[in-house]
């Protein structure tokens, strides 16, 4: 029966019917629902490893053994996967192995804007681009075969707008398919001696599968008009066809690494004018130029962001679309940090100490946004606490004793603690702060190695943060309440003032986590607010200031549909205004 | 048939993911090829967000730009103004008369715009303005507001009947909510 499924939900039902058996990932958007949807099925074991690599490593693992395997993350994950993926491209499988990666053009929700793409020819492995959630499931399906028949693992790579889109998928029953397990020492162990062999194989397979590429059920042209003819692939593919129809011919493109010669030559000559139309960087089109063949591509065409019908109809002359705006100017709505977030408490205070923070990848990410601003630095996964470890080494008491790090649970499990090694290990005076919310926030509340819950909601192995970093030399662990203002602003005092290495926890959970139980909203009392907009200081989404009849200036409002009665508010009044438990 | 295009358009966290479920659900059961495209992630938290809903025949692209929605439905005010130019003439914003103040005009850095109904209208847009909050609070919760304007939308989809619109309520919404979401639906076309 036909179902209406997100991308992610049908890679995910892909996996299954092609009886993938093992899925180690880590979350990031726009990757995560691959893994989560996947989990909806008994016969898949799924899990959230630590990392990417770790993830990688393990379904590498599980596919040696035999058994259909599945690791899943976001593009900036795989670069932190990319050290075992470059080598199981010498390796190969055993069982298949698909490497499910999600790009982020227009960077929805990232720090970059990379092309997966470029994994894909460096490491030398086939890169299959689904175009909608059909595709989705039958490339997952195809990626096992791919993977199995030439001996190497397999990308599908997604996109923001093909994971996060939803279209007509008809599944199918699932099959088994294992295989067993042999000890093959020069396959498996990369020595180099070993290596050494299994490079010329890397290079004949690429070989086989540009041949593959000229015929494959991937790729495929759709002839129309012959003045125009198009190279694309992914959802630029959908936004050709919206704008073009059959006006024009297509060459659509699936499988995109290795590309094919022959079949590119071939449409090119069968129409006037060629364009390759790409999201990102221009793989196809300089692939296409390789061939010694005119096109047009990034001379019309940005690099930089995520494209649309419009955008297409622009460059390549369809018809634009175009509506009426106001004249007024029209306010941003940035995300902000919840109503009685737990980060906002400890970044407030951070800011009134005049601490540089160095920050890292999460929700409190927003740490930086107005009216907090107190965050100065965030790289990638981690690098808070590498990043504190060298700045500090750099300037010495100069910033010790006001510099921080901050970084989610999450993220400390995911790359923290080998920066934290550094720490503990060359002795740099460096406080750190652990903001534990006990969830992966940012991405939709996954559970992770320290909240004693696994993928499926079930009981777990629990990480104790703060004999990890006891056990790490660490003698100042400190855990604070975030909500509570002063505690927070002694103990950041203190632990900055001592000349030796510091931890703090500051632990509250997610305020959007269905357990967590919250206080009544509270109120303002007009009469005692002044306007001085002390409580606005902390950027909660839940307070305004506005008109109250019969007051003169505007007044500090709750609106009680937000507010979790978090208190931080109420600690910063100096007039008492707040009301505990406002009327609902 | 041509194309149809509706964006959902509001706050994150006012629920519009159920709202573009259950729309979905709804085409689809209804005959017709359906795309739907999310914004999931950090956006989600307090952004602006916006949900495209594209039916017809054959659908390609997964996103709808500017002057091309039928229908722009509207949790917030300042949302509506700020996705209007995604309408196309002829087309119709329902909204949420709600007003949210977004973070710049909380700490004082922009003004939240006045009249916004009235200047839409002034720019020859067809408005439909509702305050969906209140009726959904009558319905029994102020998150029923997403079913409020489905509700009112529902009368601007001449070719569904209505039982098909009561039939992808009960397939979307969990059971010990349904009596809620459909008083809400029922309020929101009356």
């Amino acid at each position: 029966m036909k179902e209406l499924m997100l991308g992610n939900k049908a890679v995910a039902r892909g996996l299954y019917e092609a009886g993938c058996e093992f899925i180690s990932s880590y979350p990031g958007t726009p990757s995560t629902e691959i893994t989560e949807e996947a989990a909806k099925y008994d016969e898949i074991y799924c899990e959230w490893a630590p990392n990417e690599k770790v993830a990688m490593e393990a379904a590498f693992g599980a596919a040696l053994a035999g058994r259909r395997s599945f690791t899943g993350m976001k593009h900036v994950g795989l670069n932190v996967a990319a050290d075992p993926l470059y080598t199981m491209s010498y390796t190969g499988i055993n069982a298949g192995l698909v490497v499910g990666v999600a790009d982020d053009a227009g960077m929805h929700s990232s720090q970059n804007e990379q092309d997966s793409r470029h994994h894909a020819i460096a490491a030398k492995l086939p890169l299959l681009e689904p175009s909608d959630s059909a595709e989705a499931r039958e490339f997952a399906m195809a990626a096992y075969e791919l993977s199995e028949r030439f001996d190497t693992p397999v990308l599908l790579k997604m996109c923001t707008r093909v994971a996060h889109s939803q279209s007509v998928v008809e599944p199918k029953e699932r099959t088994l398919h294992r295989k067993d397990y042999e000890k093959d020492i020069a396959k498996y162990v990369m020595m180099p001696g070993n290596a050494i062999r299994r490079h010329p194989i890397v290079e004949e397979r690429t070989a086989r599968l540009a041949e593959f590429a000229e015929d494959c059920p991937f790729n495929r042209v759709e002839m129309g008009g012959t003045e125009k003819g198009i190279i694309t692939d992914s959802t630029s593919y959908q936004y050709v066809k919206e704008v073009f129809g059959d006006s024009v011919s297509v060459l659509k493109l699936g499988l995109v690494n290795p590309l094919p010669k022959k079949l590119i030559k071939d449409f090119a000559a069968k129409v006037d004018t060629l364009y390759v139309v790409e999201e990102l960087d221009p793989i196809i089109e300089n692939h296409v130029r390789s061939l010694g063949l005119e096109t047009h591509g990034k001379d019309l065409l940005p690099i930089c962001g995520e494209f649309s019908q419009n955008l297409v109809a622009k460059a390549l002359g369809g018809e634009v679309h175009e509506g009426e705006a106001l004249d007024d100017p029209i306010p941003p709505r940035p995300p902000v940090m919840c109503a009685g977030c737990p980060h906002r408490g400890l970044f407030y205070t951070l800011k009134k100490l005049g601490c540089t923070v160095l920050g890292d990848i999460g929700c409190y990410t927003l740490g930086a946004v107005a009216p907090l601003g107190a965050m100065e630095m965030t790289l990638c996964m981690g690098a808070s606490v590498s990043a504190i470890h060298g700045f500090n080494k750099a300037l010495g008491a100069e910033s010790e004793n006001r510099t921080v790090a901050v970084i989610g649970d999450s993220t400390f499990m995911h790359s923290g603690m080998t920066g934290l090694a550094d720490v503990a290990y060359n002795q740099s005076n460096s406080t750190i702060i652990i903001l534990d919310n006990s969830i992966t926030g940012m991405t939709g509340h996954q559970q992770n190695p320290t909240t004693g819950l696994n993928l499926r909601g079930d009981p777990a192995g629990k990480i104790d943060l703060e004999a990890l970093c006891r056990a790490f030399g660490f003698e100042n662990v400190s855990v604070v309440d975030p909500y509570d203002l002063e505690e927070c602003e002694t103990v950041i005092s203190r632990e900055l003032a001592k000349n030796e290495p510091s931890m703090i926890i500051s632990r509250r959970p997610c305020a959007l986590l269905k357990y967590v139980k919250h206080k009544p909203p509270v109120s303002v009392d007009p009469e005692k607010c002044r306007s001085c907009k002390s409580c606005m200081k902390i950027g909660c989404p839940a307070i305004s200031m506005k008109s109250v009849e019969g007051e003169e200036k505007k007044k500090a409002t709750i609106d009680a549909t937000l507010c979790v009665g978090c208190g931080v508010c109420e600690q910063l009044c100096p007039f008492d205004a707040f009301v505990e438990g406002g009327e609902e | 048939m041509s194309v149809k295009n509706v964006m959902i358009v509001g706050v994150g966290g006012q629920g519009s993911l159920l709202a573009s479920k259950l729309l979905g659900h709804l085409l689809l059961a209804s005959g017709y090829d359906v795309k739907v495209s999310e914004v999931h992630g950090m956006s989600q938290r307090g952004g602006s967000v916006v949900t495209y809903v594209r039916y017809g025949e054959k659908v390609y692209s997964p996103v709808i730009d500017e002057g091309e929605a039928d229908c722009i439905v509207s949790f917030e005010l300042l949302e509506a103004a700020r996705w209007m130019r995604f309408l196309k003439k002829d087309g119709v914003i329902i909204t949420n008369t709600q007003t949210i103040d977004p973070m710049p005009v909380i700490t004082g850095t922009a003004e939240y715009p006045e009249n916004l109904e009235e200047k839409m209208r002034a720019k020859g847009i067809n408005v439909d303005a509702m305050d969906a909050l209140s009726l959904a609070q009558e319905a029994g919760s102020a998150k029923a507001v997403n079913l409020v304007l489905l509700g009112r939308l529902s009368k601007y989809f001449e070719e569904i009947p209505a039982e098909r619109w009561q039939e992808a309520i009960e397939a979307c919404v969990p059971a010990r909510f349904l009596e809620l979401n459909k008083k809400a639906f029922a309020l929101g076309n009356g």
